[in-house]
């Protein structure tokens, strides 16, 4: 039986967010045409995210098991790990999360068997000349290609963000099975090494809430009321490219095509025009509510919410309500 | 040392709020667009002419794509970059696998005339294909290590320090030289391509290349847009006398 | 965001400085339910307004835009969104030097403050600059960088302040609805607008917008390019917006602006880049606006490499790059003026459209009162639309004259410089021949007309006439003119008129229409011609024209070949509603040949039967004419001074014409003459006044020395102010002068083009009690009088004849001397030789 082979990632005890859409994904394609769904992951499952895994329908989980196969491990050795597999396994489709990870490791995955991976899918089905069919999303996600995958195996990542997590109708066994890889010494060499931890606050791409400044913040210490906002409220503080442009924020704060996308249960948008390169990385949002003078900006239009006027009006009163309702509450 | 570093970009229209498909849905219509690099591949072309400009050595910027891709690279020469090559094809998107293939065809026939390259730099993903995969694979053919999602890069020695930005901080990996990396936008902040840079680019001499098109998997059948769902924004008022309102959103999705 | 109402008075397409402009104005004027929309967000709503550079140099060669630039700077200073850094116009080359001198005349002659500069001063003022490519400067303090958004929201919160405006941003019109050949209604995406005034200040749309209604606005959007290079800590340090003064780096058609702590770089020296206006991309679709399109890198890299030159250090400070560039598209036309007034195809339909920055509130006003008004204060000669031909509102044409005249911008353009482009369009039927007589055309309202003819040049020697030393003089020129002239004068010339425009009136109320019309009496026996003033409301000039009565009930009005379209327009647009008189244009229909000079009688005289003698035709009279069996209208006038006629004859029948006064002439020594006669030196000795030059809507016929003995009964357009304006002397009086020294202090004769302001023997600036400027509006050689004559209006109590006064010329003074104050002019002043 042709089986639909999933790299999942673990996020502490429990299974990362996208690889549970990622799961969502695989197992659409697998029971549309009574294929199985396996799932492989890094070293020995968490009980969490075996529930995860049951939750979402997996029958065989794989955990691949080598001494360098660890947090730390190389995503050249993880997908040396996953071409064996899938290799025992038969042909069938290996997909794996559209995360920077994912992304990393699925090209090696690529480039090891000389096949072609096609990116960020939304859709995929066998054609019937051969092949798969199968839409993704380009442009961070403005413009969807209906492509066409010459392949007997299908190598694939899901669009972040495009398919909920869904659990299955019923569970999966999620059944144990261990694959331990050969691996050639030289994969190791990308290992991780050491970490550096940021430390403190609330990652942007997990954060609840995600407060998010642009131009019309005005400097650096505009920002000062978007942290007390983001910190009240339990949320990071993001940021559009102009503010990294302007040297307001780091980086790491970038919300956009070429910064991190984010799918918080509300985005707030203060300041923001919602140029492409920024919608692409906020869209799949709850919620959006905008914060702006403009009330023709394409962030205002595409929003949820709005209000117009000045964020540096509008935030130290956001502030004061949000401390007297927690006062009351 | 002295470094030989290679960048390699990819020509890509710079689109307004909205893009606009020509009538047979293959490409971007880009009539009224002008023409850049991602932002990835912006801070790849700084970044090797910052370690250029600290260790010494020199750097090429590479790209497959037409004829027209010429201002990119010299773009990226304005910027520093001492040398251009055009690995020249029609103006069809090649995909991963071919663009790959012709890439690694173009370094291996480089580096016989000019030594290996110390580091190859990619962006970490092309804005319009975002196919996250051709700098591994090139690595891969030329059986270098690589690592993507770059933020930083610290040559010391015979090796380099990359780290690789992550949720709550950074992964720091050790790599023996020639390396790939795949870099991000962050890594550091491009300069503006100076004017004198400019001229000197218009001059330089682009070095066409033309590669074999090696036969991919994965076509395109049509572009489209998405389904936009309709929202009807909800103004809840102007200015600080909307906080309440804004409070009662807050509360409604569950932070207070 | 307003509520679109369903009716308005006016509706103003486009918020950009125009748009905005006249709101404000219409509103100061009284106007109420205005309403003014745009497509795109409000303030930028992404037109050319919003990439202007927003700097204002105010001196210019032409009367017009250099009166709508003052006022529009004094309207800048009172919003107080105008800061004086100051401007240099750079000089690389000694030709440059020469026009740099030039503009000393008018600024003088404009009354703005200039200096020309020398290295050492233009370093002080700006030290980044490289002098050592340069040879000097003109520096004008009063150059201004102005907010040009800011003025728009100011312009329009005025409006709104008086209860007068509605604004809807985001609004697309769709379409404009025309009835009965007037404007009904503007059809947008928010809505219907009933209304009785449309105006179209849609810059480079404009022409897309005025086809929705069947209506013309001939201009073509077009790049302009520009850089942003930064960041520059010298810049950066003066933490101004600007601090430095603007260099505008004449000869390579470039200006360096500081922009904060950037410097912007713009050129006008790159290729033609136009567009079409219906491929603009629409704000979603723009990268940055609709006007602001990719930098196209190729044609813009030859001035990286200028600017380089002029400020090598400043723009090449380690770590400076261009951070940004743009095609920035702006609106050109045929003829480099803006496009102003109510189109010709539809009433109530408004252009307002190729406006700068620096011209933009001056245009508002002008706008405003020319609606309210019926005219505006500044005449809008130049910027009228519908001085256009059918010919220029063609895209051939506007291509072509836009693509030649784009790389003028900064050029130094002679006063009578002649296009080059989309030439031999319109033909004389006498082409052929003037063609084989080596004739030197000019263009006169779209039509070739001879200027001077080569095949003269014998004549030269003849008459002894000298050539002008300096190359600028004659440029554009030949002493071949003042040979035909004198030729013209001893024996006689025939001249190709068939430029003249046409039209005749007819019907019932023929008569009273032109009572009304004009301030001659027309209401006199057929064969009667009427030379008179046309005038506006206000009394000053409309026109000028000449009309004969052919039948009680038909007239025909010949004026100027450049005047057709204003013309046309004015007399259609007044005439009466009840359909008791009708007017057409026979401009095409009839060919024009004039034949002067002594032997004038005795030429025509031997091609036809009719009696020509003094008696029979006299001065003042036109008559049916068989000329060799040709059907034509002689009219026995002049424009030259000399005894002859204008000969009407209908086209087909040119060149039979032509060929029989020519055979006819020879034995008499007639020549072929061309306009330099008939429109300069001819013209200029008789102290004939011109439309454009002498005659403008700023002064009356009274200080032209036009007003009639008599006032007829009737009224008429502008009477009671002529009536006003006959009871006290004139504050200023339309005078001949003549130049009495050419000599520069290089040693060589120079000789004055126009424009040039004259000065009191202490060199200072004259200007009458209203502020108007005594400068040049004709100058031309005098052959027959020996002098070079400048016409000027000079106030009263300069206009003494005899007065000793000084004419200002490439920055030197030479003497002249009061001629006449009166219409008579130097030459033959009682008219013994016309009238012979």
């Amino acid at each position: 039986m042709t089986t639909v082979l999933t790299y999942v990632e673990r996020d502490g005890d429990t299974l990362a967010k996208p690889s549970r859409e990622t799961l969502t994904f695989a197992r659409s394609l697998a029971e549309a045409h009574g294929w199985g769904l396996d799932a492989a992951l890094v070293g020995d499952p968490t009980e969490g995210s075996l529930a995860d895994l049951r939750a979402q329908g997996v029958a065989t989980v794989h955990a691949l098991v080598h001494d360098h196969l660890d947090d730390d491990a190389a995503p050249a050795a993880v997908a040396e790990a996953l071409v064996q597999l899938h290799t025992q396994l038969g042909p069938g489709v290996l997909v794996g999360p559209g995360t920077d990870h994912g992304a990393e490791v699925m090209a090696h995955v690529g480039a090891r068997t000389d096949l072609p991976l096609a990116a960020n899918c939304t859709t995929a089905a066998p054609a019937d000349g051969g092949g798969w069919d199968l839409t993704r999303v380009r442009w961070g996600g403005v413009l969807l290609e209906d492509a066409h995958l010459e392949a007997d195996v299908a190598l694939l990542t899901a669009a972040p963000h495009q398919t909920a997590a869904q659990s299955a109708g019923a569970p999966g066994a999620a059944e144990l099975s261990t694959f331990k890889p050969e691996l050639d010494d030289a994969l190791h060499v990308t290992r991780v090494k050491e970490r550096a931890t940021r430390g403190g606050g609330i990652s942007l791409a997990t954060a609840p809430v995600v407060i998010s400044g642009g131009r019309g913040v005005g400097s650096a210490e505009g920002f000062g009321i978007l942290e007390e906002l983001a910190e009240l409220l339990g949320g990071a503080v993001g940021c559009s490219r102009v503010a990294t442009n302007n040297g307001w924020r780091s980086h790491n704060d970038q919300v956009g095509q070429t910064g991190t996308r984010v799918a918080p249960d509300l985005y707030v948008a203060c300041g923001i025009s919602g140029a492409t390169q920024h919608w692409v990385g906020c869209m799949s949002s709850k919620k959006i509510l905008a914060i702006n003078t403009d009330a023709e900006a394409p962030m205002v239009t595409r929003a949820d919410y709005a209000v117009l006027g000045d964020l540096h009006e509008l935030l130290p009163a956001l502030v004061e309500e949000v401390k007297a309702r927690r006062g009351v509450g | 040392m002295a470094l030989n570093i290679l960048v390699a970009v990819k020509r890509v229209p710079a689109p307004g709020a909205k893009i606009v498909l020509t009538e047979d849905a293959q490409r971007i219509d880009t009539k009224h667009l002008g023409f850049t690099v991602s932002p990835h591949e912006e801070c790849a072309v700084e970044e090797a002419v910052q370690l250029t400009g600290q260790h010494g050595g020199e750097s090429t910027v590479l790209t497959l794509g037409p004829e027209v891709a010429e201002e990119q690279l010299r773009t990226a020469i304005s910027m520093g970059i001492n040398h251009g090559v055009l690995v020249a094809t029609d103006d069809e998107e090649w995909d991963a696998i071919a663009t790959a293939a012709a890439l690694t065809d173009a370094i291996t026939t480089l580096e016989a005339e000019r030594g290996a390259f110390d580091l190859i730099l990619f962006g970490n993903e092309s804005a319009d294909a975002g196919n996250y995969q051709v700098g591994v694979r090139v690595a891969h053919a030329l059986d270098r290590p690589v690592v993507s999602g770059i933020k930083d890069i610290e040559v010391t020695g015979d090796g380099v320090t990359m780290k690789r930005a992550v949720d709550d901080g950074f992964e720091v990996m050790q790599l023996p030289l020639p390396a790939v990396a795949a870099v991000k936008e962050g890594i550091n902040l491009p300069r503006y391509p100076a004017m004198r840079g400019r001229l000197i680019a218009k001059k330089a001499q682009i070095r066409h290349i033309t590669p074999e098109q090696r036969q991919g998997g994965l076509s395109r059948v049509r572009l489209r847009h998405p389904q936009q769902d309709q929202t009807e924004t909800q103004i809840l008022g102007t200015g600080a006398e909307a906080a309440p309102a804004v409070a009662r959103i807050f509360e409604e999705v569950g932070l207070l | 965001m307003s509520d679109l109402p369903d009716r308005a008075h006016v509706v103003v397409i486009g918020a950009g400085i125009v748009g905005n402009c006249i709101v404000g104005h219409l509103a100061d004027k009284g106007w109420k339910e205005i309403v003014l929309v745009d497509k795109g967000p409000l303030p930028d709503p992404g037109g050319s307004t919003g990439h202007a550079s927003n700097f204002i140099f105010p001196v210019d060669h032409g009367k017009e835009i250099a009166m709508l630039t003052l006022d529009s700077q004094r309207q800048y200073e009172a919003m107080g969104i105008q800061v004086s850094p100051g401007g240099i116009e750079v000089a690389r080359t000694e030709e440059r030097m020469e026009e740099l001198r030039r503009r000393m005349a008018s600024a003088k002659a404009w009354g703005v403050e200039s200096e020309l500069i020398s290295n050492e001063r233009i370093k002080e003022l700006v030290p980044f600059v490289n002098t050592d490519i340069l040879l000097g400067g003109f520096w004008t303090p009063s150059v201004s960088v102005v907010d040009s958004l800011q003025a728009g929201t100011i312009m329009r919160q005025k409006a709104i302040d008086a209860s007068a405006l509605t604004v809807s941003a985001n609004t697309e019109v769709e379409d404009l609805e025309v009835e009965d050949g007037r404007i009904k209604a503007v059809v947008t995406d928010r809505g219907r607008i009933e209304c009785e005034y449309v105006i179209v200040a849609c810059g480079v749309w404009s022409p897309k917008i005025a086809a929705m209604a069947g209506a013309t606005i001939p201009l073509t959007p077009a790049v302009h390019q520009m850089i942003d290079v930064g960041p520059i800590p010298a810049l950066e340090e003066t933490r101004a917006e600007i601090a430095f003064p603007i260099v505008r780096d004449m000869d390579t058609n470039m200006y360096e602006r500081q922009n904060g702590g950037d410097m912007e770089v713009g050129s006008y020296a790159h290729r033609p880049i136009l567009h079409m206006p219906e491929d603009i991309p629409s704000i979603e679709e723009a990268q940055l606006s609709p006007t602001q399109l990719p930098l196209s890198q190729e044609d813009f890299d030859p001035q990286m490499e200028d600017a380089l030159e002029l400020m090598p250090d400043l723009l090449d400070t380690p770590g400076a790059g261009v951070k940004h560039g743009i095609d920035g598209l702006l609106s050109l036309t045929p003829d480099g003026g803006p496009i102003l007034g109510e189109t010709i195809e539809v009433k109530g339909l408004w252009s307002a459209a190729a406006v700068w920055i620096k011209e933009g509130p001056g245009v508002g006003r002008m706008i405003a009162e020319w609606m309210t008004d019926g005219e505006p204060e500044i005449d809008p000669h130049g910027a009228d639309i519908a001085r256009f031909t059918p010919h220029q509102r063609t895209w051939k044409h506007i291509r072509a004259r836009t693509s030649e005249g784009f790389n003028k911008t900064y050029g130094i353009v002679h006063p009578r410089e002649q296009w080059e482009s989309d030439r031999d369009q319109r033909h004389s039927t006498f082409h052929p021949r003037t063609k084989a007589l080596g004739a030197v055309y000019f263009e006169a309202g779209t039509w070739e007309r001879p200027q001077w003819y080569e095949s003269n040049a014998p004549l030269v020697e003849e008459f002894g006439v000298a050539d002008r030393e300096h190359e600028w003089d004659r440029r554009w020129w030949s002493p071949i003119i003042n040979a035909e002239h004198l030729a013209m004068r001893e024996r006689a010339a025939m001249i190709d008129l068939t430029a003249f425009s046409i039209y005749e009136v007819k019907g019932a109320g023929a008569c009273e229409y032109l009572q009304r019309m004009v301030v001659a009496n027309v209401d006199r026996p057929i064969g009667r011609i009427m030379y008179t003033p046309v005038l506006t409301h206000k009394g000053g000039f409309r026109s000028d024209l000449t009309v004969v009565r052919l039948g009680w009930d038909h007239y025909r009005i010949i004026t100027g070949g450049g005047d057709w379209g204003r013309d046309l327009k004015w007399f259609t647009d007044h005439l009466p509603s009840d359909g008791s008189a009708f007017l057409y244009d026979v401009t095409n229909a009839w060919c024009t040949a004039g034949v002067w000079g002594p032997r004038a009688r005795d030429i025509v005289q031997s091609v036809t039967e009719h009696d020509l003698s003094n008696e029979a035709f006299p001065f003042g009279q036109a008559q049916q004419v068989e000329v060799n069996g040709i059907p034509t209208l002689m009219l026995r006038i002049s424009y030259v001074g000399d005894l002859g006629w204008e000969i009407h004859a209908p086209m087909e029948h040119g060149l039979k014409l032509w060929d029989t006064l020519w055979e006819a002439g020879q034995p008499h020594g007639m020549i072929a003459a061309g306009g330099g006669v008939y429109g300069t030196t001819g013209r200029i000795e008789k102290g004939y006044r011109l439309m454009g030059a002498e005659l403008e809507s700023e002064y009356n016929p009274v200080e032209a020395g036009l007003a009639f003995p008599k006032v007829k009964a009737a009224d008429f357009n502008g009477k009671e102010n002529y009536l006003k304006a006959r009871e006290s002397e004139p504050i200023a009086k339309m005078c001949s002068l003549t130049v009495e020294d050419h000599t520069s202090k290089a040693g060589i004769k120079r000789f004055m083009n126009g424009g040039e302001p004259i000065l009191t023997t202490d060199g200072q600036r004259i200007a009458d009690a209203h502020g108007r400027p005594s400068f040049v509006t004709t100058a031309g050689s005098g052959p027959s009088v020996g002098k070079h004559i400048l016409l000027a209006y000079l106030p009263t109590e300069h206009a003494e004849e005899g007065n000793e006064l000084l004419v200002e010329y490439m920055n030197e003074h030479y003497p002249v001397v009061v001629r006449s104050n009166t219409r008579n002019g130097i030459f033959d002043p009682d008219d013994t030789r016309m009238k012979a």
